[in-house]
């Protein structure tokens, strides 16, 4: 018997885990990335390794892939310990990392032909399997390109192909769907598919979006280090049966009905979704129990439940805190008032390339109006323009009545701006973070002590204000950026990424934050790439290639989209129905 | 062909196309040793030349106007007259002048009455070093100006007839060239081998070779064909440069120098190896390399600073460093000859640093990110 390996039925198991902790010295702190994780995965199956960011997805991937040693516990890869042996288990397994590793500087053929030499494919066999992994990633057109010049997309199937170029039997993928388009992720969701069920390899694949949970064949649910939950997707979404709902009641604000529904005793969940709220309410409660004084009238429908509803669930019985309380003060004429931001024909070139080829759009007073879009499809360019940050190459832009080409100053003055990944000063604390922005604001005084105490306070940082904002958990950095954004009362609020990566708790948190902002008159414009958060605004424009294909709000969106055979088109059906008629547009045009 | 052969295949192949894909490899390899050559030959040299120099003549003799055509014809000096001391003094303040001869009213008649005619000698004394040259250099045109004056009550006490051996000329080019390659080839050897290392870990590429079924050895043998070759490629261009460019004379023998040059450039790569494993991003990797690689190269090696006038606990921290050995065969093979008496120590000495350093990057070097 080879050493070890173990007899017995585990010898048929792609996976299994065992008490796994794994911890990591962050300066004088340890923190615990994984702790004392056990599950087991079944062969020629998608596992998905579901979480947030920081829950230990990536940590897990490499103490499987043999990168990573163990504080205790152990790993098994068909019968064979990782530690071990890890040599052979590196014969077994192929690994995607997160950033898909490729070499940018070699064209497509040639890191194809690198990873065959490493994986020690023979020469006689690699006509064909180029033949046949070119063909399935779509890349065949481009083998003489340079990795680095690929699309995001095309960069992740290259990273894909050179994985699969010796068909390992477990496929570990570490969120492969990030940053992409819907377009790829879909494509990439087929050849994974494809994988499965004609060469029966197993996969475990990462993601931080819920949505994709139920595209696994079972999932493992990752959070802060623990193993929450193990099982058939379908099962978790069954357990939620029932218990969803959409609330609506026309003619008044939906966030001041979100906000109050809550609050709800009985009420696990109540999101956004286009014009109706989105409530999941606690096992045997009865939609029509839920006691809503003010809101007379209501229009309440079941929908089906998704995964997500199970998550929310299941971190709630965790935490049991249900966050804080934001009332929200239902703004007379909400989304009517007058312009506030003005865009026209907005071009930002870099050198040759048009980051930003001519967009049009406009926002009111108090609105939240959403960019979305994958990663490269110039959302955050024309953010930095709003911001004053980066000159326009022509167009024009207005914020809160000032023209940015001629008095960015002033207009600055009354914007705040959350950056992707939260501009904070790791090394300082909360406190220290919070005084420095008001300085740079320029506040004093009794304003000054008023809005440190406001955002202490508001956000529940008090008891966190001698932290060290570096070892903030990502929810805390989150609200502590918003915090320190908020600082000058702005009237206009632009959020780039903002809940990129964190668990679905904080998010609801900090969507709750927004929607009582821009109840008050608050202006807000948001980017992303993750479909479920355009639902939450008012209005949003789609965005490829510094391009508009579409502004409307999610309904209109969405409504376009509805055929015979989708009824209940998603977010991403209409942002994937908009690409492809673009593309074939671009097409058409060329020809 | 058996898997680990092609792996390596494989990884030197990508190397190779990263190194002429990439103008930052091929600036440090090739174009940074020019640049370093080109200044140090031409710009910079320690020999004292064309000095200005301020003559003060209180009173024209004919005495005087023999000690100032001595100066005139000297190679050394560019003579400026002055009439009295005062604005010379200015000159030499102002920086116009770098020192000034001052022959005061009384020196012809001094000399004619049989007396030591007293000359004065003011010299900028901001630069040591050239202020001595230079004193060196008029003492020496007084002395022959002197032993010229037949029938003057000073003669040379003693003829001084200076040899000097290995570089006649006294040229200090002919012995910076040759240490600067020392320089040079730690550049590619240490600095540019530990940024690309770092730059596969800053990419994330690492990862995904740590996982193929390559082992450690594999992966750093991959990394020193090829930078191996580059650098040995960055010496002979370097020598060639000095021989033909800078006419630097190579007394010694061509295949000692080779030798001597492949052992050097293996401890620099396995330095570049230990610095890579340490820090895992470019600019980390940058910083250390030249602190802990390029600097020493340049001061301790005696490249330029003699190491035998440091003070002793500095010249015992020189025995660390790589390039003092390699300089040392450098600067005998160019200017002395094949001496073995002064290789072969030296030799040995790179032999075993080369082995110490690979030796450590092997063992740092583990297949697992923590």
């Amino acid at each position: 018997m080879a050493p070890g390996l173990e007899p017995g039925a585990a010898i048929g198991k792609p996976l299994v885990i065992a008490g796994l902790t794994r911890r990591f010295r962050a300066g004088k702190r340890l923190v615990t990335a994984l702790d004392g994780v056990s599950a087991e995965t079944s062969a020629g199956l998608v596992t998905g390794l579901i979480g947030p960011d920081g829950a230990g997805k990536t940590t897990l991937m490499r103490l499987i892939a043999g990168l990573l040693r163990a504080d205790a516990g152990s790993v098994r890869v068909f019968g064979t310990d990782v530690r071990a042996d890890p040599l052979a288990v590196q014969g077994m397994l192929s690994y995607m990392p997160q950033r898909f590793g490729l070499y940018e500087d070699l064209t497509v053929q040639e890191n194809l032909d690198l990873y065959a030499d490493l994986q020690g494919v023979a020469t006689a066999a690699r006509p064909e399997r180029y033949r046949e992994l070119l063909h399935m990633t779509g890349l065949a057109p481009f083998t003489a390109r340079l990795a680095g010049r690929l699309s995001g997309g095309m960069k992740q199937k290259l990273g894909l192909a050179c994985t699969l170029i010796r068909a390992p039997r477990l496929l570990l993928l570490d969120e492969p769907t990030v940053g992409v388009d819907p377009v790829s992720r879909r494509e990439l969701w087929e050849i994974v598919d494809h994988l499965v069920r004609k060469a029966g390899m197993s996969v475990l694949l990462s993601t931080a979006y819920l949505d994709e949970a139920e595209r696994c064949d079972e999932v493992l649910l990752l959070h802060e280090g623990q193993l929450i939950g193990a099982g058939r997707p379908g099962g978790f979404t069954q357990a939620m049966a029932g218990r969803s709902f959409h609330f609506r009641l026309p003619g008044r604000s939906k966030r001041a009905l979100q906000a109050a529904l809550a609050t709800v005793q009985g009420v696990t969940d109540a999101v956004i979704q286009g014009e109706a709220v989105r409530v999941v309410l606690e096992p045997g409660m009865a939609p029509e129990a839920v006691q809503l004084p003010g809101f007379s009238g209501l229009t309440i429908t079941p929908v089906p439940p998704r995964f997500e509803d199970r998550f929310v669930d299941l971190l709630r019985a965790r935490s049991g805190a249900r966050g804080g309380i934001v009332p929200v003060a239902e703004a007379a004429q909400a989304g009517t008032a007058e312009t506030v931001i003005e865009v026209s024909n907005l071009v930002k070139r870099f050198g040759g390339f048009a980051a930003v080829d001519g967009i049009s759009f406009s926002v009111r007073r108090g609105e939240i109006f959403g960019l979305l879009g994958a990663n490269g499809a110039g959302k955050s360019t024309t953010f930095r323009m709003l911001c004053g940050l980066l000159p326009a190459s022509s167009g024009r832009l207005q914020v809160d009545g000032f023209d940015l080409h001629h008095a960015a100053a002033v207009a600055r003055g009354r914007l705040g701006y959350m950056a992707q990944k939260f501009s904070l000063y790791g090394e300082l604390s909360v406190a220290q973070n919070l005084r420095f922005f008001a300085a740079a604001y320029g506040l004093t005084g009794a304003r000054r002590a008023a809005r440190l105490d406001w955002a202490l306070r508001e956000f529940e940082l008090g008891p966190r204000a001698d932290v060290t904002s570096r070892d903030l958990p990502l929810g805390f950095k989150q609200r502590m950026a918003l915090a320190c954004a908020l600082m000058h009362e702005p009237d206009v609020l632009f959020l780039d990424e903002p809940t990129s990566g964190v668990d679905p708790l904080a998010r609801r948190e900090f969507w709750r934050r927004i929607n009582a902002l821009a109840e008050s008159g608050v202006t807000v414009l948001v980017t992303t790439h993750f479909m479920e958060e355009a639902e939450y605004c008012d209005r949003l424009v789609i965005m490829a290639q510094g391009r508009i294909l579409a502004t409307g709000t999610s309904e209109e969106l969405k409504a376009a989209t509805r055929s015979a055979s989708l009824p209940e088109p998603t977010m991403e059906d209409a942002f994937i129905a908009l690409i492809m008629a673009d593309n074939a547009k671009t097409v058409e045009a060329a020809a | 062909m058996n898997e680990r052969a092609m792996r390596l295949r494989g990884l030197i192949r990508k190397e190779s196309l990263q190194i002429l894909r990439d103008p930052s490899s091929i600036a440090i390899a090739f174009i940074l040793p020019a640049v370093l050559l080109l200044l140090f030959g031409f710009g910079v040299s320690l020999d004292a030349r064309h000095v200005t120099l301020g003559l003060v003549v209180e009173q024209p003799s004919a005495a005087a106007a023999s000690l100032t055509a001595q100066f005139r014809q000297s190679p050394y000096f560019v003579p400026q007259e002055f009439s009295n001391a005062g604005t010379a003094q200015t000159a030499l303040a102002d920086g116009r002048i770098e020192g000034f001869v001052w022959l005061r009213a009384n020196f012809a008649r001094q000399l004619s009455a049989g007396h030591d005619p007293a000359i004065g000698l003011f010299v900028n004394g901001t630069d040591a070093n050239n202020a001595r040259i230079i004193e060196n250099y008029v003492q020496q045109s007084w002395t022959i100006w002197g032993a010229q004056q037949t029938g003057s009550a000073n003669p040379a006490p003693i003829a001084v007839q200076p040899r000097i051996w290995f570089n006649p000329a006294v040229r200090s080019r002919d012995y910076l060239v040759p240490g600067l390659i020392a320089v040079i080839m730690t550049l590619t050897g240490a600095l540019l081998t530990a940024l690309v290392i770092a730059r596969e870990w800053e990419r994330g590429t690492m990862e995904a070779l740590m996982v193929t079924k390559i082992s450690m050895h594999e992966i750093l043998i991959s990394k020193l064909i090829p930078y191996f070759l580059l650098g040995m490629g960055g010496m002979v261009v370097s020598v060639l440069i000095a021989v033909t460019l800078f006419g630097v004379p190579l007394r010694g023998s061509p295949l000692v120098l080779g030798l001597a040059a492949s052992l050097f450039m293996l401890a620099s790569l396995g330095m570049g190896l230990v610095i890579s494993t340490v820090a895992k991003n470019q600019f980390v990797a940058g910083q250390i390399a030249i602190i802990t690689t390029f600097l020493p190269a340049f001061i301790l090696s005696g490249f330029i600073f003699d190491i035998s006038s440091m003070p002793p606990p500095i010249q015992l921290v020189t025995h660390i460093v790589a390039a003092r050995y390699f300089v040392s065969i450098l600067q005998t093979l160019f200017l002395a000859g094949t001496v073995w008496s002064v290789v072969l120590p030296n030799l040995f000495a790179l032999a075993v640093m080369a082995a110490v350093f690979l030796g450590v990057a092997r063992l740092v070097a583990r297949k697992r990110l923590d």
